[in-house]
């Protein structure tokens, strides 16, 4: 889908940000080709709001944008880099960077952090960073957690879990009570990452994680065994739903609203589907994953989403202005609004939404992520490594007695990925 | 005729059959009348799950309203039509002349180029895939319906040229050779003499290779992306992560994609079935 | 060329018969050549590398066979899955001769039940695959239900459980292909010579023996045809498995032809040579069957003329 923005149709443009960053920049001219893979319609709307405005601080570029579909672009990036590159594209942090990094198709663009201006993203800057070098700016990101029907706690009389025993007592009240403690949909796999991700980082830290995604640990080690043996606590006790492998994560959405489940490990991006599907912010919270060892650090998944200039752009300097404009304080706070995406602004002076999630969010991983940031299994792990692992990950669930010869699956498939 | 025709049975047996055959029809169209009537529930039928009982009231209109004027259904129905009628045309054009000069002249590697092109019709998409991949990209036809249409004419080509050619085979040959005596120059004979003696050929060909496009699906994600001009399979699969769950609507959107092959076949039945079944009988 | 009676004929007139077959041939056999006959020589080529589809390819030699042949777990769930395909999707042979003998009567509205028993043919395998999966959902779906009242439970659902969801999404493909057998069987059957069937019965056989005996052999061009596309068909399965489980669960579902798309193109793909080689299997896979098919079309050709 194509939409062109001419910078005389800078009438268009939505609340214009005015910044005191590029109100003195000298004009940029020639032409400036976006791509983006915002295709839901909230992420859209705030893709051309920013183009409209850009175009409108820059009279004299003009601007392309095409949108594609967020799923088909997984794919479609690697073609669209190497032939007939745009100047700037949307990808994903951390290890999900590096076949293009590798292969140069993404341009250094380790210059642009010096620039005072992004001091204000220094949280943000080890994601982006491979092999010494900064490769793309974030533009936004969003916690995950457990979300929960409150109303069922109250009727229960639970409270939100600090701990993992309190966590497995809490899941047993649910249990007695007819329900299941968690709903999820593994038919795509990676919902289960986020289990593993939590679980394992809770019991053995941040760093081991990330030494298991770097492939400098076996699957086979006993610290991986102890996570899965955690896990495997809840799965025993029947505290997920049945048929999770038959379902998305929106099929497993019914058994949240119907009560069925109280509980839901999700990304910050569901609670728009929970409030779609009726229910009220008096019927639902959440809580931070309870800490399961008490001597590491707690680390929290918040997955980024980034732009990039490819290495044969064009337009390089529009490209990397328009990178500042996109992670400069005020733009940061308009486009994570609760009314544009509704996530959290990766740029540290920028207005936070007073939207009671994001809020939270905002709130635990300012003060209490002090473990690290991950950014998901599927960004962490090299894609061969991922795919194979959220396979086991979800035969483990359907049955956890698989364990030895799933992990010796993925021990092989770690030695061939990592040489 | 076999099995012994019923009208020599007695009228019980007569009678029974007539009753049974709606029945049995029923049993075995059940998954597509499930999806008929899906496609007109409430979306509250689902919540409540009442999956397979009566719809509780009547949303055709609204349910088929909102694939046509809320998703990009339409858009994918017309990148159908757009690639299966040049590809028709196309692949039609191709092999009524491959057919054509390997059904009428007698030369060196005449069966070997027929069993080229039979082998090629068979073998696996997937060997193709890559290499016929990295080709459109380079032509810079990548996620373009050109690019589609290209690889369709050409695959299409190895099935046709079969048919073709086994076709014309069986046109008197007499009459191509009364032409040559009088002079009548050879591609005259192809315009003039044989494609007139072919029409139910290209009728059969053309109803087959619109369904068979029609509905690939592998093709259309390898080659193409988004509804700019993917077909209208591919689209229903996005549909499917667009409104998931949503059975109403995605039945509704399954029987929109399903309707034009459907028609093709009640208005060109006759056509269709001698298509496919060449061969089926010596 | 001293005569001026009659003027020489150009090189193409006098090569006319030649020359024209081959004008005729061109564009078809480019055509062909550029997007099924290269390709499947460069998917060779590229079987001995490995390539991720953006950079240089390295050659790795026959490094990709060795793992995909000597015990890559993938890939003997595939081969497995396709050898099950193949032997139960030649049941739509048997189903589409008893449909078709079935429906071999002269009674009013007959050809309009032939046509409806024929439609799952025509819709695409997408709709077929996804009307499949809402009917086998756990606990909602028809077929849950209906076995449920008899007391088995599926854990998972069919397609959730990994014993039984290739069977499932099989049982979805006979449906098509069982009405596509059908009509082959309906044509033959409209040709079965009407004396021999008089004069067996006159010999005093019926039932099945008749079938056996005296239909069938006269259904042979149709069978062979049936056997044909089935066997394609089986080797194809695609579209069934990507829409109805994705390969899952935990890959239990995966046939080579998934499989390949899945190391080539997929979300955590792009490993092109490896890809490249399980196609290539899976192309041998076929050429056996393609090589049989060829040969007894060569045999009916010598017959011809």
């Amino acid at each position: 889908m194509n939409s062109i923005f001419k910078a005389s149709a800078a009438a268009l443009a939505l609340g214009v940000a005015s910044t005191s960053a590029f109100a003195d920049a000298h004009s940029l001219a020639g032409e400036l080709r976006i791509v983006s893979d915002m295709s839901n319609p909230a992420p859209r709307a705030v893709m051309e709001g920013l183009v409209a405005d850009f175009g409108a601080l820059n009279p004299d570029l003009n601007i392309e944008l095409e949108i594609v579909d967020r799923e088909a672009w997984k794919t479609q990036i690697r073609n669209a880099l190497s032939a007939n590159a745009p100047d700037v594209v949307n990808w994903y942090a951390a290890t999900r960077m590096t076949p293009y990094v590798d292969a140069g198709l993404f341009m250094d663009i380790s210059d642009l952090w010096e620039d005072p201006a992004m001091d204000a993203l220094a949280s943000t800057k080890g994601a982006m960073t491979l092999n010494g070098a900064q490769w793309g700016v974030p533009y936004t990101y969003y916690q995950w957690g457990v979300y929960y029907r409150k109303d069922i706690f109250e009727e229960l009389g639970l409270e939100e879990p600090a701990t993992w025993d309190q966590e497995l007592a809490n899941c047993q009240v649910i249990i007695d009570s007819g329900r299941k403690c968690y709903t999820i949909g593994t038919k795509f796999l990676w919902t289960a990452g986020g289990w593993f991700d939590y679980i394992n980082s809770r019991t053995n830290g941040y760093e081991f994680h990330i030494q298991l995604a770097n492939g400098e640990v076996e699957w086979t080690d006993e610290r991986v065994r102890d996570t899965f043996a955690n896990w495997r606590q809840l799965i025993d006790m029947g505290a997920f739903i049945d048929d999770h492998q038959s379902m998305s994560w929106q099929d497993a959405i019914p058994p949240f609203l119907n009560g069925d489940a109280t509980a839901y490990l999700m990304g910050n991006f569901a609670v728009a589907a929970f409030r779609d599907g009726g229910l009220t912010d008096d019927q639902l919270d959440f809580y931070q994953f309870p800490q399961i060892n008490p001597d590491v650090a707690p680390a929290e998944d918040a997955p980024t989403d980034t732009f990039h200039i490819p290495a044969a752009a064009q337009n390089v300097e529009a490209a990397k202005a328009f990178l500042l404009y996109v992670t400069s304080a005020d733009v940061q706070g308009e486009i994570n609004g609760g009314d544009a995406l509704g996530q959290l602004p990766v740029n540290a002076s920028a207005s936070v939404s007073d939207d009671k999630f994001i809020q939270e969010g905002f709130e635990m991983l300012s003060n209490n992520a002090s473990g690290g940031i991950m950014q998901f299994f599927d960004r962490d792990f090299p894609a061969e490594m991922a795919s194979a692992g959220m396979e086991g990950l979800q035969e483990f669930m359907v049955f956890p007695d698989n364990l030895d010869d799933i992990l010796e699956r993925l021990e092989e498939t770690r030695q061939r990925v990592y040489q | 005729m076999f099995p012994t025709p019923i009208e020599k049975r007695s009228r019980q047996w007569q009678l029974g059959y007539q009753a049974l055959l709606p029945v049995v029809l029923v049993i075995w169209l059940l998954p597509l009348i499930a999806v008929a009537i899906f496609s007109i529930k409430p979306e509250a039928d689902f919540v409540n799950g009442n999956y397979w009982g009566m719809p509780s009231s009547f949303e055709m209109f609204t349910n088929y309203g909102k694939v046509f004027f809320e998703s990009d259904m339409p858009r994918y129905l017309l990148n159908s039509v757009f690639i299966t009628v040049p590809t028709v045309i196309g692949a039609i054009i191709l092999s009524s002349m491959t057919g054509f000069a390997l059904g009428v002249y007698r030369f060196r590697g005449n069966l070997l180029i027929f069993f080229m092109f039979i082998a090629g019709n068979f073998v696996p998409f997937q060997i193709l895939m890559v290499p016929v991949r990295d080709l459109t990209l380079d032509l810079g036809l990548y996620d373009t319906k050109m690019g589609l249409v290209l690889f369709h004419v050409a695959f299409q080509t190895g099935f046709c040229t079969l048919f073709m050619r086994n076709f014309i085979r069986q046109l008197p040959y007499a009459l191509i050779e009364a032409a040559r005596v009088e002079g009548v120059s050879e591609w005259r004979i192809f315009v003039y003499v044989v494609l007139p003696l072919m029409k139910p050929a290209l009728a059969a060909l053309s109803v087959l290779i619109f369904t068979f496009i029609w509905n690939d699906y592998f093709w259309a994600i390898v080659l193409t992306q988004g509804p700019d001009s993917q077909p209208v399979t591919a689209g229903i699969t996005s549909f499917n992560s667009q409104f998931r769950a949503a059975y109403h609507l995605m039945s509704a959107g399954s029987i929109v994609a399903a309707l034009p092959p459907v028609a093709m076949f009640f208005l060109m039945q006759k056509h269709f079935i001698a298509g496919l079944t060449l061969g089926a009988v010596k | 060329m001293t005569t001026t009676t009659a003027p020489t004929r150009s090189w193409y007139k006098r090569n006319e018969i030649a020359v024209t077959p081959w004008l005729f041939l061109i564009p078809g056999i480019i055509f062909f050549a550029l997007y099924v006959i290269f390709p499947i020589f460069q998917s060779f080529w590229i079987s001995f590398h490995e390539w991720d589809g953006l950079g240089e390819k390295t050659w790795v030699g026959t490094a990709n066979y060795e793992r995909l042949l000597g015990g890559d777990r993938k890939f003997s769930i595939s081969f497995w899955n396709n050898v099950r395909w193949l032997a139960l999707y030649l049941l739509a042979i048997p189903m589409g001769l008893f449909i078709s003998l079935f429906l071999n009567q002269k009674v009013f509205g007959i050809r309009l039940y032939k046509s409806l028993f024929f439609f799952p043919f025509v819709i695409s395998q997408v709709v077929v695959g996804l009307v499949f999966s809402w009917f086998y959902l756990p606990n909602d779906g028809l077929f849950d239900i209906i076995v449920g009242t008899v007391g088995i439970d599926v854990s998972g659902g069919i397609l959730g459980n990994p014993n039984t969801a290739t069977y499932g999404i099989i049982a979805a493909g006979l449906w098509p292909q069982t009405a596509y057998c059908m009509i082959l069987y309906l044509t033959g059957l409209n040709a079965v010579d009407p004396e021999q069937v008089e004069a067996a019965r006159l010999d005093g056989a019926k039932g099945a023996r008749m079938l056996w005996y005296v239909i069938l052999p006269q259904l042979k061009p149709a069978t062979f045809i049936a056997f044909v596309v089935t066997i394609i068909g089986a080797l194809r399965s695609f579209d069934f498995i990507a829409v109805m489980t994705n390969g899952g669960p935990f890959g239990s579902t995966r046939v080579l032809s998934f499989y390949m798309f899945e190391e080539s193109l997929s979300e955590f793909g792009f490993r092109m040579g490896y890809g490249a080689a399980i196609a290539v299997v899976l192309f041998f896979l076929m050429l056996i069957f393609i090589a049989y098919f060829l040969w007894s079309m060569y045999q009916d050709e010598k017959g011809a003329r």
